[in-house]
């Protein structure tokens, strides 16, 4: 990510040599991390595209697909991690008021939260597995195609959804594991007394990228389990 | 000014710190050039020994060389070399490395650490493509089509997407690197209407390598999956579609062209106005015609798909949006040109180059607007012609830039002289031999000669010997600068400070410049291009 | 770009909005509403990651216009991707 300046130099002990000032660096920082996070965007883009276009083709397989998904877990990870949100911005406060303690409480409710989601998106994926709707040679949907006689179900169609749903969500679990290795990083740095008031940029950064993953689950949550619950007729 | 052997001595980047680890672990920008130089350098040859070995089969119509599997992947390891191994890092990662940071006047890049990082990525990648190349390669074409790539090709697939997409993220960081840089970093009074427009060329640049990579990255990360667990997302014949394969990949790769073409715009940019000692014609014309590239860029992708089964309507749509692209190229050559117009010009060696640039690219621009017209790109689709198009923009365009600046640079990167005579001399070559090998393509492709094979009918001979022929004289001539230019480093005559008069704040310095670049952060109070105010020096003026 | 503290109220009242908006979206699916369903669960989510990016991320207080220009141009260049790659799809006429 940003170039954590922890270097001692001359001019001070967490101004690297290259800048002027430490504003200057704080907000080469932030325009780093937001740069990079237009490059998720579009990384993550090319996921949705194809989404986008398999859905308007297959939109029953989507559907039914989508129904097969545990609507509970879904829902309470998106409530796990809007609190995770909610405790990286607040330790972000923390750092800026140089409240150590409080940092490191929240720091730690982040990691705490961030480790649940992955674990309920562990059991997700256990059940898709129990299921046989992992895509790839044991993949089977007939239990779908039973389930909803009255829906038109091509079984390869749907072996389409359950790899977009398997490549979206995993690879934004690879991006919560890495956000929860940063965030490990930041406990030891903040155990250290790193952070204060003029010095949190890497817990400011790490937080923009921490709520981007954040609002990548904002879409993945309708666009995934949401395509179509109505009632059946 | 001061004597040649006391700029010698004064410490620079070069003399500071000596020993391997000095420069592995180097943050200086311009130590990190040096180190892309040298690994591009490597893989241009590279991938020059495989278009040899191409050109060498088509000698004659029978395929006595080498079989069609065999090339098959000379093509494709030719395609995928040069383009993510040489043509993306070329200009970017070599010059714009060593020169953004001295043009704003800054001490180093915004991250230092991220810059080398993104090299040891290269590295990595490269590593990994040379590891794919020995064992066997691929032979998908560089541009991994499905669903051949992931249902039927035997070969290295996964090996060589794992590989440019790690290339990839080194490219993403240099250009984040960049546009933090231009951004952040500037010296006071370098106003963003005082700024080079090599500068600009590279903030463009930088803004497609952001936005278009990470998509190629996705679409590799897929490839890689269906390939190793058939999950059917582009298999027709598990409802996926392989035209999405194609929209993701040229969404990338048709901007990836850019990236090629934008820098040696920029260098061109530098170059004409000083040895034409005139101010540039059209400065903010061409500084904002570096933007609309980047965006028009991104909106002709399909143009490479027009027969490959998408719909009629959004064909016209594209090849409609194709010719956008022309009118900001075109504007840049018009600035170009008008700025020679009544300029004092002086024939040195960077200046042949960029008159091949202008002359070169303008060809191929011109023909990539026959490849556009939806009609005519029915008729030479897959033909030789758009091998000919293709390799006017990148190598009578990228390349002939890159060599440019590297002539132009090399007093400031080295500090010594090449020799000059000898430049010219390859640079002549150079022209030549490119013109001889990829012009009688054009012929090829228009009389119906296809692409990628390895084989052709006997009435073709002619045109193909050509072709070769030259190919072997451009070999000469890309020798040839790494020769005088390795002689140079030891030998040639040591540069002064500024040895073309060039305006511009990286030859205010002295060459080499010191690790931190400039004494004192320098105040810009001038206007770029300012040749008006600065007097050519004496051995520039007679022309040599 | 100055540094904003902001108050510890205000990240809990966006917090308690995020929290309804997605106890909403998810019953709101179980209602048909014909094609409306779509439409209302992606206007959800915009206005929940705009409330995430504009007051978690700072992009209304203490940021500049820079930051704002990232954003946007990098949407842009998403619904280029989409909008483009369906104006093939969308008249290609064959629909498997």
């Amino acid at each position: 990510m940003a170039d954590s300046p922890i270097t001692v130099e001359h001019h001070g002990p967490e101004l690297r040599h290259h800048f002027a000032t430490v504003e200057q660096q704080r907000d080469a920082a932030s325009l780093g991390m937001w740069l990079f996070l237009a490059t998720e965007i579009m990384f993550f883009g090319g996921m949705f595209c194809a989404y986008l276009i398999y859905r308007y083709w297959y939109f029953n397989e989507f559907a039914v697909g989508s129904r097969s998904l545990n609507i509970y877990l879904g829902t309470i990870n998106t409530v796990v991690l809007i609190c995770s949100s909610l405790t990286v911005a607040l330790g972000v406060r923390a750092a800026q008021l140089g409240k150590q303690k409080l940092l490191i409480i929240l720091l730690i409710l982040t990691i705490i939260f961030g480790v649940a989601f992955l674990g309920i998106k562990g059991i997700e994926w256990y059940d898709k597995y129990k299921e046989h709707h992992i895509p790839g040679s044991s993949f089977n949907a007939d239990d779908l195609v039973q389930e909803y006689p009255q829906i038109h179900i091509d079984q390869s169609h749907e072996q389409i959804y359950f790899s977009l749903y398997f490549a979206m969500t995993g690879l934004h679990a690879l991006h919560m594991i890495i956000g929860v290795g940063i965030f490990v990083f930041l406990l030891v740095e903040a155990f250290k007394g790193r952070f204060t008031p003029q010095y949190n940029t890497p817990v400011e950064i790490a937080g923009l990228y921490w709520h981007f993953v954040d609002v990548v689950w904002i879409y993945l949550f309708p666009l995934l389990y949401l395509i179509d619950r109505r009632p059946l007729r | 000014m001061a004597t040649a052997a006391v700029i010698h001595e004064r410490e620079n980047y070069l003399n500071k710190e000596y020993g391997i680890s000095s420069w592995l672990l180097t943050t200086d920008h311009k130590r990190i050039a040096l180190l892309y130089l040298i690994s591009i350098t490597f893989f241009f040859f590279i991938g020059g020994f495989f278009a040899l070995l191409i050109r060498l089969e088509l000698l004659t119509p029978a395929g006595d060389l080498v079989q069609a599997d065999t090339y098959n992947k000379l093509f494709t390891m030719h395609g995928q070399v040069m383009i993510f191994f040489f043509l993306i890092p070329s200009i970017p990662a070599v010059l714009g490395n060593f020169l953004v940071p001295l043009m704003i006047g800054a001490k180093d890049l915004a991250f230092p650490r991220i810059n080398l990082l993104s090299w040891y990525l290269y590295i990595i990648a490269g590593l990994i493509m040379l590891h794919c190349i020995i064992t066997g390669g691929v032979d998908t074409g560089w541009t991994f089509y499905t669903p051949f790539s992931t249902a039927f090709s035997n070969t290295k697939v996964i090996e060589a997407g794992l590989s440019i997409f790690i290339a990839g993220f080194s490219s993403i960081l240099t250009g984040l690197n960049f546009v933090v840089t231009i951004h952040r970093m500037r010296a006071p009074g370098m106003t963003w209407s005082r700024l080079p427009l090599f500068i600009w060329a590279h903030y463009a640049t930088s803004i497609i390598q952001l936005l278009g990579t990470p998509v190629l990255a996705i679409t590799l990360v897929l490839v890689v999956f269906e390939r190793a667990f058939h999950l059917g997302i582009f298999d027709p014949t598990r409802g996926g579609d392989p035209l999405l394969f194609q929209h993701l990949f040229w969404f990338y790769s048709h901007p990836a062209v850019y990236i090629m073409i934008l820098p040696s715009m920029g260098v061109v940019a530098e170059i004409v106005p000083c040895f034409s000692r005139k101010r540039i014609f059209g400065y903010k014309a061409i500084a904002l015609s570096s933007i609309a590239i980047a965006v028009f860029g991104f909106l002709v992708w399909a143009h490479h798909m027009f027969v490959a089964g998408i719909s009629l309507y959004s064909a016209l749509v594209f090849s409609i949006l194709s010719y956008l692209v022309a009118v900001p190229s075109a504007i840049k050559v018009f600035n170009w040109t008008a700025t020679m117009y009544k300029g004092s010009i002086t024939f040195s060696t960077p200046m042949l180059y960029a008159f091949g640039f202008i002359g070169l690219f303008t060809m191929g621009g011109l023909t990539g607007l026959f490849l556009a017209a939806l009609g005519i790109d029915v008729h030479v689709t897959d033909t030789y012609f758009v091998i000919a198009h293709f390799h006017y923009i990148m190598v009578g365009g990228a390349v002939m830039g890159y060599l440019g600046g590297m002539h132009f640079w090399w007093p400031k990167i080295s500090g010594r002289l090449y020799p000059e005579w000898l430049g010219k001399f390859a640079a002549l070559i150079v022209f030549l031999g490119f013109n001889l090998t990829f012009f009688p393509q054009f012929i090829l492709g228009y009389l119906g000669m296809p692409r990628r094979y390895w084989q052709y009918p006997p009435e073709f001979q002619v045109l193909n010997v050509l072709s070769t022929a030259g190919s072997t004289i451009l070999a000469v001539g890309y020798v040839l600068p790494m020769v005088y230019f390795l002689w140079s480093m030891r030998y040639g005559k040591i540069a002064e400070d500024n040895p073309w008069g060039a305006a511009g704040l990286e030859w205010q310095t002295t060459s080499p410049p010191p690790t931190f670049n400039f004494e004192e952060t320098p105040e810009v109070t001038w206007e770029a291009y300012n040749y008006d105010q600065i007097p050519a020096p004496a051995e520039v003026t007679v022309g040599r | 770009m100055s540094e904003h503290i902001i108050p510890t109220k205000i990240y809990v009242i966006i917090w308690i909005a995020l929290m309804c908006l997605t106890v909403i979206t998810a019953s709101v699916a179980f209602i048909d509403l014909g094609p409306l369903n779509t439409v209302v669960a992606l206007l959800i989510a915009t206005f929940k990651a705009l409330l995430v990016v504009l007051f978690f991320m700072h992009v209304k207080y203490a940021s500049e216009k820079l930051t704002k220009m990232v954003i946007i141009s990098s949407i842009f260049w998403l619904m280029l991707l989409l909008f483009l790659s369906l104006a093939d799809y969308s008249t290609r006429g064959v629909h498997p």
